[in-house]
């Protein structure tokens, strides 16, 4: 049985860059509790000798030369931003 | 009668005499859909007057025109990039994302065969789901019994199939989200091999199990449809270079000396008696038509739900991190620093199933818990990838149920995550072994559901699957079966 405590999901939260209420975070120790504690079947299973799967098929790294091509421009790349200044995407301030 | 009633071979027969035009076949989807997607939402965002004018064009076109999809109304799941027409992902966070800037793969190579595009399907919120009721906008409904979900997550993709609002459409499928909705809806549809379709311009959810795929009425159809998206795509480093066959050539040679494995894990306590007694039927059709089944094991069967869930929301952690607030989507006015605009877009514009997924993904993979968890279910995504080769030594093709039962109502287990993920046990094992799955009516309920039969093939073979497929459908009556909507009363 594995527990996942509130501070457990508050770290978590901020990891994945989620700002959750109190009341989801309460709901969430609870969910996620019961789906790690679901998953943990997986325990049952000894793996010691098994290789990951990092791709389903026999596939080795695929390459191409880097080599620029025409693609969006800027300013169609700007189309869907919802602020933006000179050309740039505009964000809050980063420092204080 | 309605023109979709008719096979894709036949509607192009008329068009070419000039006894309908592709205006007619667009009318239709348009004017069926105001008699009846208010019944249903399958859609999200109509293509409405583009699609008419482009049917104009393409009557103009069609002399000589050899395009086997010529003039064909498609649907496309709403997490498939379309140029210029709104793609929300049933997401709030992508609710003003009006005007993409590029066309997936997909929907340029069927953009080339001349198929005109209707709209945007509803689905589970980011593809993760499976009956639609994670939409953020609306609950898509079973055309079969509106009471019922439709399956997702390509819930909007099966039932505009289903009550003939499209001749076709495309779906996503990660765990299940082709299969199982053609099997709540009584359609046919086709989760590819992994690698087969490129995944270029499909919003991305848990990259190493998803794939684009057909939905369709008929056996055929979806390997007509099939042939015209697959194929190597330099923009998806993961799509496959392989050699394409034609998928429709051969497709009525029948069964004769075919090796059928029957998993018994499929046919186990929890997958409901009706189900199993349309599977155990069907089987009794495929003897009479000359192939043999057996029954084998796939001993890792009950693992591949947890590793399922483990695996897609790692992938979708990291997936979703591009939903920032910056480029494109919804950005919250509340924010007065860079981490807090981060946090408050995404909090705002994401749905509960996709903050779950997002937190499972992340917590597995941080620090400390990495190996418990991530690596502990790559190892299991082995061993379950390991069942399906053994039996594929001795059979050509597993034969089994798509889902544990038929369609559930709305509301009936919206509230208990474990128990929705639960009913991914039949299907998520197909896209962790990255093997082809096509899900086919076999039947219905006594409340009148439609039921689903999940063929399993070796990877890239989809043209014995749809040769399978194809005997039975031609053997039996359950896809001549149309939903009534109050549109046709």
């Amino acid at each position: 049985m594995s527990e996942i405590s509130k501070e457990q999901v508050k770290h978590v939260a901020h990891l994945a860059r989620l700002a959750l209420s109190d009341e989801e975070v309460e709901k969430m120790t609870k969910q996620l509790g019961d789906i790690i504690t679901y998953a943990e079947l997986l325990n049952e299973l000894d793996t010691d000798n098994v290789e990951p799967t990092t791709h389903v098929l026999e596939l080795k790294n695929v390459m191409r030369k880097d080599e620029p091509r025409e693609w969006i421009k800027s300013e169609d790349a700007l189309k869907n931003a919802p602020d933006k200044k000179d050309g740039q995407f505009r964000v809050p301030s980063i420092l204080e | 009668m309605s023109l979709f009633d008719l096979k894709l071979k036949e509607i192009q027969e008329k068009l070419h005499k000039k006894e309908i035009t592709v205006s007619d076949l667009v009318s239709e989807s348009f004017n069926r859909i105001k008699a009846v997607d208010s019944e249903i939402n399958a859609f999200l965002t109509l293509n409405e007057e583009a699609a008419k004018a482009q049917a104009k064009e393409l009557d103009e076109k069609l002399d000589g025109n050899v395009s086997p999809l010529f003039g064909m109304p498609i649907g496309i799941k709403d997490n498939i990039v379309t140029k210029g027409l709104r793609t929300t992902c049933a997401s709030q966070f992508l609710d003003n994302f009006t005007d993409p800037l590029y066309d997936a793969t997909v929907v340029e190579r069927l953009n080339s065969q001349n198929t005109v595009t209707i709209g945007k399907l509803n689905m589970d919120e980011f593809a993760m789901g499976s009956s639609t009721e994670n939409s953020s906008y609306a609950n898509t409904r079973n055309p079969w019994n509106t009471d019922h979900v439709p399956g997702g997550s390509s819930g909007g993709s099966a039932a505009a199939v289903a009550a003939g609002e499209v001749f076709f459409s495309l779906g996503s499928d990660t765990g299940g989200s082709i299969r199982q909705p053609a099997a709540f809806c009584g359609v046919v549809g086709l989760k590819p091999t992994y690698g087969l379709v490129s995944r270029f311009g499909l919003v991305a959810f848990a990259s190493s199990l998803d794939q684009i795929g057909p939905i369709t009425r008929s056996v055929e159809d979806n390997a007509t449809l099939l042939q015209s998206i697959v194929g190597h795509d330099p923009m998806d480093s993961t799509s496959a270079n392989v050699d394409v066959p034609n998928y429709s050539e051969g497709i009525e040679s029948g069964v004769k000396g075919l090796r059928i494995a029957v998993p018994k894990e499929y046919l186990q306590e929890g997958v409901d008696p009706e189900v199993r007694d349309a599977v155990l039927t069907a089987l009794k059709v495929y003897e009479d038509l000359g192939a043999t089944w057996e029954e084998v094991s796939l001993p890792h069967s009950k693992y591949a739900v947890a590793a399922y869930y483990l695996l897609s929301s790692s992938e979708a952690s990291a997936n979703l991190a591009r939903f920032d607030g910056v480029r494109y989507g919804v950005r919250t006015e509340k924010a007065e620093n860079m981490i807090d605009m981060f946090k408050l877009s995404r909090s705002d514009g994401f749905g509960d199933e996709v903050k779950r997924r997002i937190m499972l993904g992340t917590f597995a993979l941080s620090s400390g818990y990495y190996d418990a968890y991530y690596k502990k279910a790559q190892k299991a995504r082995t061993l379950i990838k390991n069942d399906f080769e053994k039996v594929f030594e001795d059979y050509d093709v597993i034969i089994g149920p798509t889902t544990p039962t038929p369609a559930y109502k709305i509301g009936e287990k919206i509230d208990d995550p474990l128990t929705m993920y639960a009913d991914d046990i039949l299907t998520s094992p197909i896209n962790l072994a990255g093997v082809p799955g096509l899900s086919i009516p076999c039947g219905f309920s006594k409340d009148g559901l439609p039921i689903g039969l999940q063929l399993i093939g070796k990877h890239f073979d989809e043209k014995t699957l749809y040769r399978v497929a194809y005997a039975y459908e031609q053997a039996t009556d359950h896809h001549k079966k149309k939903p009534t909507l109050g549109g046709d009363r």
